[in-house]
């Protein structure tokens, strides 16, 4: 699970500093210790907590938001940033839903419908960015509300009820395969096939190098503008698929449908250890990431605070991480420096 | 594009004002007074004008302090929020007893003290300021849910509702937009006459280099984040006044408005360019293409398709006009174009 990340992987640390690359190394996993220690504190006052219904009933939860966030990861990796994955979710999910309602299309033709229409608007963001040469977040900004925009324009006030999606469509929610409920393992597999791309082709190791210094990877013959033009797509596709996964467990799907998830999605790539600068971070770090929140929202309610808590603790986990990554790559900094001095 | 050319060839100061991106704007407006007017015989009355202008006027007011943090080179996305806690936490002061006069000034604390938290985070802390006030963005927005819930409060004084609601007297002007104007011009001084402007811009042009020239990089930074939380709250106090109701939920998407406004004012996203004048024409535009869509009875959600257009144009125009400028003096054999990315809305020197 060793971080590929440029930033912290490639130097040899000196004594003084090696734990700090430990600890920077398996970042991944020092949010797994983080969970396991707050489990059982929550375990404490709810013993309900570490029942398998409810951890289920959580992963299942956050496996909507992982698949969005490891699309998300991808383009932060570029160094990038797309605010309109809530509203691909969004006009996604109103697409299938309504389609199956209309019986336009059977279920696989709506599915594959969803997909395609996440992938083009992750396409239109890419070509923003990349062809008008339009900053990312200016670019997904503008796109975020263009999106949610069409989806009020199709939407209107019309909302797909529950009933009218067809029989056993949201089963998959429930479901499980092996024990597995079958939104952990769609999640699971697309974040292994996602690392191995990453790790071990091509296309994977220029996503890095695009995101940790793109005047070195323009010299060294990087098509960036591909690159990250390719890691906008696969955001789309990933929210597309994220958006599906949103209609079979909510069934009643709107206009409004996913409205401020890009808070989450954001915050379980930063949570899970991916550099907004870009360079480093795993899909890994990402799919975590959206568990720890959704784990967050869960002990929550279980110890008996308010929904009106979550906002402000997702805030204070955002700045907490954030905070907790810098003072981490600071001191590998102070501690390499003073070896190079040496 | 426009100090480029004025600075290269002061004779065309002429096609240095054509080419400006305020100029532009101004055309702007006035097509789309000629659209609205086609549209609809009541679209150039003042009570009309009176209207479209105060919806937008919230958006305005935080739009000023955004327009110095981008030009600094940071962002505020958390200002939404902090309006919405500024709305909250009025309405509950107000309905426990706390008087007005003592409630107001309370919550233009807490608006700077937000800020503060931002600034100290960003500017010492130095840490990404996308990343940080999306943390307060919804560490805001949940402490306004924590303080109200789901409620609302409505039973203000209409000496207070007034504020949003009311007109200068004897005139149509709206008392927000005299609140934006004066701002407008209080920041517009600072950023374009003062010191305090031209550190601003040397930050956001080159912060290494500012500091070297003795800039106090983390207190000036750290200033504009306590100026965008103050100046939140505010228009958080505006809202709650103009709606007559305190909710903890209000402002909720106003961010994005407020970003796009700046950068249709010309402000470069990247930081060290940009003018108040600019984002004051862009917040008029804004306003007039709200009303004209209006009229045209195209819905309120619907017409965010425009506003993400004209964000997204905002940048493209001029990558566009710069290409095809260099093409032209490529062909008539002048100097290359200076590289780099194309600046916007240039300040122009004193």
């Amino acid at each position: 699970m060793a971080d590929p990340g440029v930033a912290v992987g490639s130097f040899s640390a000196p004594a003084r500093g090696r734990w700090l690359v430990v600890v920077a190394r398996q970042r991944e996993l020092s949010l797994v210790a983080i969970m396991v220690v707050l489990g059982g504190l929550v375990t404490l006052t709810a013993p309900q907590f570490l029942s398998v219904a409810n951890i289920s009933q959580v992963a299942v939860l956050a496996s909507v938001i992982a698949v969005a966030a490891m699309g998300e990861a991808l383009v932060v990796i570029t160094r990038n940033v797309d605010l309109s994955v809530e509203a691909t979710m969004g006009l996604v999910a109103y697409a299938v839903a309504s389609l199956l309602e209309r019986h336009a299309l059977d279920t696989p033709g709506a599915l594959a419908f969803g997909l395609g229409l996440g992938l083009v608007l992750g396409m239109i963001n890419g070509v923003v960015v990349t062809l008008f040469k339009v900053p990312a977040i200016v670019a997904t900004l503008g796109t975020l509300s263009i999106f949610r925009g069409v989806d009020y324009l199709v939407a209107g006030s019309h909302q797909v009820p529950l009933a009218s999606l067809p029989p056993g469509f949201t089963d998959a929610a429930r479901d499980s395969f092996f024990g597995v409920p079958i939104f952990v393992a769609i999640a699971l597999i697309i974040m292994v096939i996602g690392s191995v791309i990453l790790r071990s082709t091509r296309f994977g190791r220029q996503l890095y190098a695009v995101g940790s210094n793109p005047e070195a990877a323009a010299i060294l013959g990087i098509p960036s503008r591909l690159v990250v033009f390719t890691a906008f797509s696969l955001c789309g596709l990933l929210a597309g698929v994220a958006g599906i996964l949103y209609v079979m467990e909510f069934g009643t799907i709107n206009g409004t449908s996913a409205t401020g998830l890009v808070l989450a999605v954001v915050a379980a790539v930063v949570v899970g250890g991916v550099n907004i600068f870009g360079g480093s971070g795993t899909l890994v770090g990402a799919l975590l990431g959206a568990l720890f929140l959704g784990f967050i929202a869960n002990a929550l309610i279980l110890i008996g605070l308010s929904q009106f808590w979550l906002q402000a603790i997702y805030g204070v986990v955002i700045l907490l991480a954030v905070s907790a990554d810098a003072i981490l790559v600071r001191r590998i900094q102070r501690a390499t420096a003073a070896r190079r001095v040496r | 594009m426009s100090a480029t050319v004025a600075s290269a060839s002061p004779g065309r100061s002429w096609m240095a004002l054509l080419g400006r991106w305020e100029t532009l704007l101004v055309v702007a407006i006035a097509g789309l007074m000629v659209l609205g007017a086609s549209l609809s015989p009541f679209f150039l009355t003042p009570g009309n004008f009176a209207n479209l202008i105060a919806a937008l006027m919230e958006v305005a007011i935080m739009a000023l302090p955004m327009t110095l943090i981008i030009v600094a080179g940071e962002i505020d996305l958390s200002v939404e929020s902090m309006a919405g806690l500024a709305s909250s936490l009025l309405g509950f002061l107000w309905a426990s007893g706390v008087p007005l006069g003592v409630a107001i000034p309370i919550v233009l604390l807490v608006g700077a003290l937000g800020g503060l938290l931002n600034g100290l985070l960003v500017a010492r802390g130095g840490l990404p300021s996308l990343v940080v006030t999306l943390g307060t963005l919804a560490l805001f927005r949940g402490l306004a849910l924590i303080v109200l819930g789901p409620r609302g409060v409505s039973n203000f004084p209409p000496a207070f509702t007034q504020l949003g609601f009311g007109h200068v007297p004897g005139t149509l002007i709206p008392w927000p937009f005299v609140i934006f104007l004066g701002l407008a011009l209080i920041l517009g001084i600072v950023l374009h006459r003062t010191w305090i402007g031209r550190q601003i811009y040397a930050i956001g042009k080159n912060t290494g280099a500012a500091r070297f020239s003795g800039v106090r990089v983390v207190r000036v930074r750290a200033g504009l984040f306590v100026l965008s939380g103050l100046i939140a709250a505010l228009a958080g106090i505006i809202l709650t006044s103009r709606l007559s109701s305190a909710r903890a939920d209000a402002g909720a998407g106003m961010t994005l408005t407020v970003v796009t406004v700046v950068l249709l004012g010309g402000v470069n996203i990247f930081g060290g360019s940009g003018t108040i004048p600019g984002v004051v024409l862009a917040v008029i535009a804004v306003a007039v293409m709200q009303n004209a869509l209006r009229l045209a009875s195209v819905t309120v959600e619907v017409q965010s398709i425009a506003l993400g257009l004209l964000l997204i144009l905002s940048v493209v125009i001029p990558n566009f006009a710069h290409q095809a400028k260099s093409a032209i003096d490529r062909v008539r054999g002048g100097r290359p174009p200076p590289a780099g990315p194309v600046r916007r809305g240039e300040d122009v020197p004193a």
